[in-house]
């Protein structure tokens, strides 16, 4: 079995607005996330990270009274058309969520649980993809001796890397993270940056940070995000090392929080 | 008194207050049990329990105390009630947590908060007027059978309705808890909504939906006055649920406090009152258990 390598996965947004309620928390987002590169969104708490990587699977939608507007383009076509079926695009996006949730059932289950609901049967088939994503996630060497154990009883660490290895064996093109190392021991934080520099290869993958260390360790690309607007954007040298904005620079100084 | 040693002070009369009533409450379920007991030893004494539990034949004045029909009709209607009421309140609540607008939520649950607040008293008349004539001229006809419309049947259907705002609620309660973390999580692998349900909803309140089952079980068994308006109160086993029946709550507050001229009456009535609470207790038990086993798979 081979990652599916996909260079033309590439996402393009235009003039996107997502408004809760009445709030404003995405205004006007025009941006195009680099193909097979890591792009961090970084930014102040509450400035719009986490909903604008909701709006790349449309996990936005779950919320009540809620407003998109806008192009989302993935691969050339708005995800958010009417007739666009939801389940594929979300398919498309492996998503590393702020603390993780294991699914209420085995370590082995966890894993099956994404190819299973797409439609692979085969026994056989299964227990490969089983093996080849945990050790895809540096985690198969930890739990091989009890695959058919509660996912439960692993480690936060450990946990985090089971619903790496279970998004990525579903075959996404996009890895979508949302800080997540946060709630991890720094050991475990590191695996999984080591991890995304690995994937960034076959994969586009974007990262919500909240540390500029980790953004300058891993990211290719850099997007800083303030009350809901993207302030400056471009490459690592360009927005963490020159910042041109002032709203940047006191960000990267740490004047804000 | 320093304002340290007044806050530790109070911590540990708080604590022992607590403990206190705490402990009153299992005495209180002791305290029951024994009396009950105590009350029921005469007729214990005088005859076996095996025929007291298993004979059908209830005949005061003869001395002929057998609990059976009684036992037979609360499992009856208890089980029918929670037949209808379960996956009727599961479906229900699924469709209001996970289905359903906010503007259709808004409208619902305030109607349920009301219907849980009807006495039950009400929840008899109206089977009297609806449900009863529904089974006599439609059901039972339907089967072939002639019924006066009191019956299993009736009862349980009526203890299933009123069954179904606290179960709806104490569902919606639990769904509510699990964490939309692990929803999105689901989701975000591209599952349906009806595959995260399945899959991640309903294992994850697997300890809950026990617990609001159990709950209502034990309402339910407890339940009286409602059914033993729509019930018949006829001493014979049913042969089937269109008879008319009488369980062991019925039995009891038909009859206790009058005929007591009838030496161990009282007695074989608080022993029923003890069999009834036995019964409870029982199925409280199993729920604990069933729930600790859940609890320590993937919970
Ligand atoms: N479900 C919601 N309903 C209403 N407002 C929300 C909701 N989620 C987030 N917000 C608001 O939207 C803004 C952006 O939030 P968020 O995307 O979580 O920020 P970040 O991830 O950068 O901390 C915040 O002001 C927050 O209060
Ligand atoms: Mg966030």
């Amino acid at each position: 079995m081979s990652l599916s390598i996909n260079n033309q996965s590439n996402i393009v947004v235009e003039n996107l607005n997502v408004f809760y309620n009445q709030r404003h928390a995405l205004k006007n987002i025009n941006i195009t996330i680099p193909s097979n590169k890591l792009t961090a969104i970084i930014g102040p708490s509450g400035c719009g990270k986490t909903t604008f990587l909701k709006c790349f699977n449309r996990l936005i939608e779950n919320n009540d009274n809620i407003n998109v507007t806008g192009n989302f383009l993935v691969n050339g076509q708005n995800i958010y058309q009417p007739n666009i079926e939801i389940t594929e695009i979300r398919k498309k996006m492996g998503l590393l969520s702020q603390r993780p949730y294991p699914l209420p059932m085995s370590i082995y289950d966890n894993i099956t649980y994404g190819p299973k609901i797409h439609g692979e049967k085969n026994k056989e088939k299964l227990d490969h993809i089983v093996e080849f994503y945990l050790k895809e996630a540096n985690l198969w060497e930890e739990v091989k001796d009890r695959l058919h154990s509660p996912a439960n009883n692993l480690s936060i660490g450990q946990q985090q890397r089971l619903c790496l290895a279970r998004g990525l064996a579903v075959e996404p093109e996009f890895i979508l993270g949302d800080e997540p190392t946060s709630a991890l021991d720094p050991i475990s934080s590191k695996h999984i940056e080591q991890k995304f520099l690995e994937l960034k290869n076959k994969y586009t993958i974007v990262l919500v940070t909240h540390s500029l260390r980790q953004a300058k360790k891993i990211a290719d690309y850099v997007i800083f995000m303030y009350l809901g607007e993207i302030i400056e954007h471009g490459s690592v040298e360009e927005v963490l090392l020159n910042p041109k904005n002032q709203l940047t620079k006191d960000y990267v100084n740490g004047e804000i929080n | 008194m320093s304002f340290l040693k007044y806050r530790l002070r109070m911590d540990k009369n708080v604590h022992l207050i607590m403990k206190i009533l705490t402990v009153f409450s299992i005495v209180t379920i002791l305290a029951i049990l024994l009396g009950l007991l105590y009350k029921a030893y005469p007729i214990l004494k005088t005859h076996s329990l095996t025929n007291l539990l298993l004979s059908k034949d209830w005949f005061p004045q003869k001395e002929l105390f057998g609990l059976f029909p009684f036992i037979s009709s609360t499992f009856q209607v208890t089980g029918l009630a929670m037949f209808i009421a379960v996956p009727f309140c599961l479906l229900a609540s699924i469709y209001l947590s996970e289905y359903a607008s906010k503007s259709i939520t808004r409208l619902v649950l305030p109607l349920i908060d009301i219907l849980a607040g009807i006495p039950s008293v009400i929840f008899g008349i109206w089977g009297i007027i609806l449900i009863v004539p529904f089974i006599r001229d439609y059901v039972a006809p339907f089967f072939g059978k002639v019924s006066s419309g009191y019956s299993i049947l009736t009862g349980g259907i009526v203890l299933a309705v009123m069954l179904i705002p606290v179960m709806v609620n104490i569902l919606l309660e639990v769904f509510n808890t699990v964490s939309r973390g692990y929803k999105e999580a689901s989701l975000a692998l591209g599952a349906t909504k009806w595959q995260c349900i399945k899959h991640v909803l309903l294992i994850k309140s697997a300890p809950g939906i026990i617990s609001a089952i159990a709950l209502s079980l034990s309402r339910a068994f407890g339940e009286t006055l409602a059914v033993l308006m729509v019930v018949g109160n006829v001493t014979k086993s049913p042969k089937s649920i269109l008879d008319p029946a009488q369980p062991l709550p019925a039995l009891i507050a038909n009859n206790y406090g009058e005929m007591m001229s009838v030496d161990l009456y009282d007695s074989a009535l608080l022993l029923a009152s003890l069999v009834l609470f036995i019964i409870v207790l029982f199925f409280n038990i199993i729920a604990r258990v069933i729930l600790r086993r859940l609890e320590k798979n993937n919970h």
